[in-house]
């Protein structure tokens, strides 16, 4: 796969939200290179994520573990499952940093809603995917999703955003 | 007819037994808007750390007793306390959470201005006051402020009344956990870095500050998540490594002897911290560089003593909780009988290498967060407390756990980890506290 078309691009984070709103963990978090990070910032432009505090921060191990832990009958506050659903509004390539020449850089307006029994709540954001193309297929090296409101006193957000 | 708390504090006091308390602390809409009023404002609050102020005129805003308040630096140095209302039609003078005055506010209204000590310093078209009353009222006076305002190596506290203990005797030595926070820096300073989590939750204030020196609950309610923690990393061979998270996870699935052993002490008027020999954050790995700049200010004795301090969690009661091992603290501010914001905040100790602060902002994130797994199984607890409480057959709270008739009264006791003594020395401390404006009439 050495040429990837905006399509492919496109096609990628549509993929990957499906995956989340279809509960299918593992094969999403397959869609990460080993050293990529998943990350919900604290503040508006934090320009990174460990000497600052984030709402998510995530390693390949914490991303397991969060998975892991969706599998125990004893996360508690999985009863009722929560359902997740994300709008994406079509992404746009957007010119990356030049020193990552092998990364395409994606931003994708969207928004994120959990439900459980009768509680419902949305987010709204800006998601940004850096993509690279290793083992012939498309990667994420790094998901960043910037909350429009993530400095405020936010409840419980219990999937994947 | 519903019986009413108002104005009746033998029935406030009757909520609080030696060894259980009422329901209705919990779930009353009547006794939330009395706390707001009477319990609020007659204990010492937290509204900030002196580092979010470094220059005259920089304020922060902040709200106790359901009162808005100005915090700021004033042009002699000193941390004032104003209410957030300006002296004419009662308009916030500011509305953004922090920011920096000058030498004055300026009310966005009517442009009426006041020094950073509330003086009044001018009004426009001052002549249409003339021959008016208003010299003789309030609104001349300037801002209200806030008397009772007290730091303690940079924690700030308020207490709106005049009624209750002073600074000193309100805390007691519970103030060493703070102290022990402020030793870890080699400067012996703190400075409030890496942002504020701020998490919603849908239940009542004292959930949440009792389970900080609840410890039967973690190996119960963390097991999905600490517990899967210490699952994946259980086959790897002792000598790896463990990364940072794994450290912070698993010992919160340490076993009942555990949290036993560690110990609680509380103190008067409500303060506890549990970890009196050793907590959950005593193993976490040396940070070399950290441990050799704390041995050359302190030398090597004072260096292990402030080190080998490792509280779990220290309630200042009513609102702030901190962690001085973690360098992490946690303000409550309650919204509604069912509705409490937490706030999350990290120091930056000053003079240590930056992996402290990047250790602080981890253990913050995992613990913390709204997208915390720690923090979901914890908040369901309290939610179903919140539900569970509306049953009827049984309208108390039990506090049994090692309760000794003896512990009554008693201003500082040590005894074993498990104790729900901190509970219950909680509200022997909310009962007073709530009551005692009601017989003065404040």
């Amino acid at each position: 796969m050495s040429d990837v078309s905006e399509r492919d691009l496109v096609d990628f984070v549509v993929r990957e939200a499906r995956l989340l709103d279809d509960r299918r963990y593992a094969e999403w978090n397959a869609l990460f290179t080993d050293d990529a990070i998943y990350w919900v910032p604290l503040v508006p432009g934090q320009p990174e994520g460990l000497d600052h505090t984030s709402h998510l921060y995530e390693d390949k191990l914490l991303r397991d573990l969060r998975i892991e832990r969706l599998k125990s009958p004893r996360a508690f506050s999985q009863q009722p499952p929560t359902r997740s659903l994300h709008l994406l509004q079509t992404p746009t390539v957007e010119p990356g940093d030049p020193a990552r020449a092998d990364e395409h850089l994606l931003r994708t307006v969207f928004q994120y809603t959990e439900s459980q029994g009768d509680e419902i709540n949305t987010f709204f954001g800006v998601c940004w995917h850096r993509l690279v193309v290793e083992g012939g297929a498309l990667r994420i090296r790094q998901k960043r999703v910037d909350l429009i409101n993530s400095d405020a006193a936010l409840p419980a957000v219990q999937l994947f955003i | 007819m519903a019986h009413s708390y108002r104005d009746d504090p033998e029935a406030i006091r009757a909520l609080v037994q030696p060894d259980r308390v009422h329901r209705d602390l919990y779930i009353d809409p009547e006794l939330f808007a009395l706390e707001q009023e009477h319990f609020f404002a007659n204990t010492w609050n937290y509204v900030g750390h002196d580092s979010q102020l470094p220059k005259a005129g920089d304020w922060i805003r902040a709200d106790i007793a359901g009162q808005p308040l100005i915090v700021v630096r004033h042009q002699d140095d000193t941390v004032r306390v104003l209410m957030n209302r300006c002296a004419h039609k009662g308009s916030r003078l500011v509305t953004a959470p922090c920011g920096h005055a000058g030498k004055h506010f300026r009310c966005p209204y009517h442009a009426w201005t006041f020094r950073t000590d509330g003086s009044l310093l001018n009004i426009p078209l001052k002549n249409g006051y003339d021959g008016t009353a208003l010299q003789e009222c309030e609104s001349a006076k300037g801002l209200a402020t806030v008397k009772n305002v007290r730091l303690h190596r940079g924690f700030i506290f308020v207490k709106i009344n005049d009624v209750g203990p002073g600074f000193e005797e309100y805390f007691g030595d519970s103030l060493s956990s703070i102290d022990n926070m402020a030793d870890r820096s080699p400067e012996g300073r703190l400075e409030i870095a890496g942002g504020c989590l701020r998490f919603l939750h849908q239940c009542n204030w004292k959930m949440f500050v009792e389970n900080l020196n609840d410890t039967m609950h973690p190996m119960v309610v963390h097991e999905s998540s600490a517990g899967t923690a210490k699952r994946m990393w259980i086959d790897k061979p002792a000598d790896q490594p463990k990364p940072m998270a794994i450290e912070q996870f698993t010992p919160f699935m340490s076993d009942y002897k555990f949290f036993e052993d560690m110990g609680v002490r509380v103190f008067d008027n409500g303060h506890s911290f549990s970890g009196v020999h050793f907590s959950i954050h005593s193993k976490y790995s040396a940070v070399p560089a950290y441990d050799a700049a704390m041995k050359a200010v302190y030398g090597e004795e004072r260096a292990a003593r402030i080190l080998g301090l490792a509280r779990h969690n220290t309630v200042y009661y009513p609102n702030l909780t901190i962690k001085g091992a973690i360098q992490a603290i946690r303000v409550v501010k309650p919204i509604a009988v069912d509705k409490t914001v937490v706030e999350s905040w990290t120091f930056r100790l000053a003079g240590a290498p930056p992996e402290m602060l990047q250790r602080t902002a981890m253990y913050s994130r995992l613990i913390n967060s709204p997208f915390s797994v720690v923090g979901h199984d914890d908040l369901q607890a309290y939610r179903g407390i919140q539900a569970g409480l509306h049953a009827s057959g049984n309208p108390w709270v039990s506090l049994h756990r090692n309760f000794d008739p003896a512990e009554v009264g008693q201003a500082d006791v040590t005894t074993v980890g498990t104790s729900e003594i901190s509970m219950r020395n909680q509200y022997r401390a909310w009962a007073r506290a709530m009551t005692m404006s009601m017989e003065t009439g404040q």
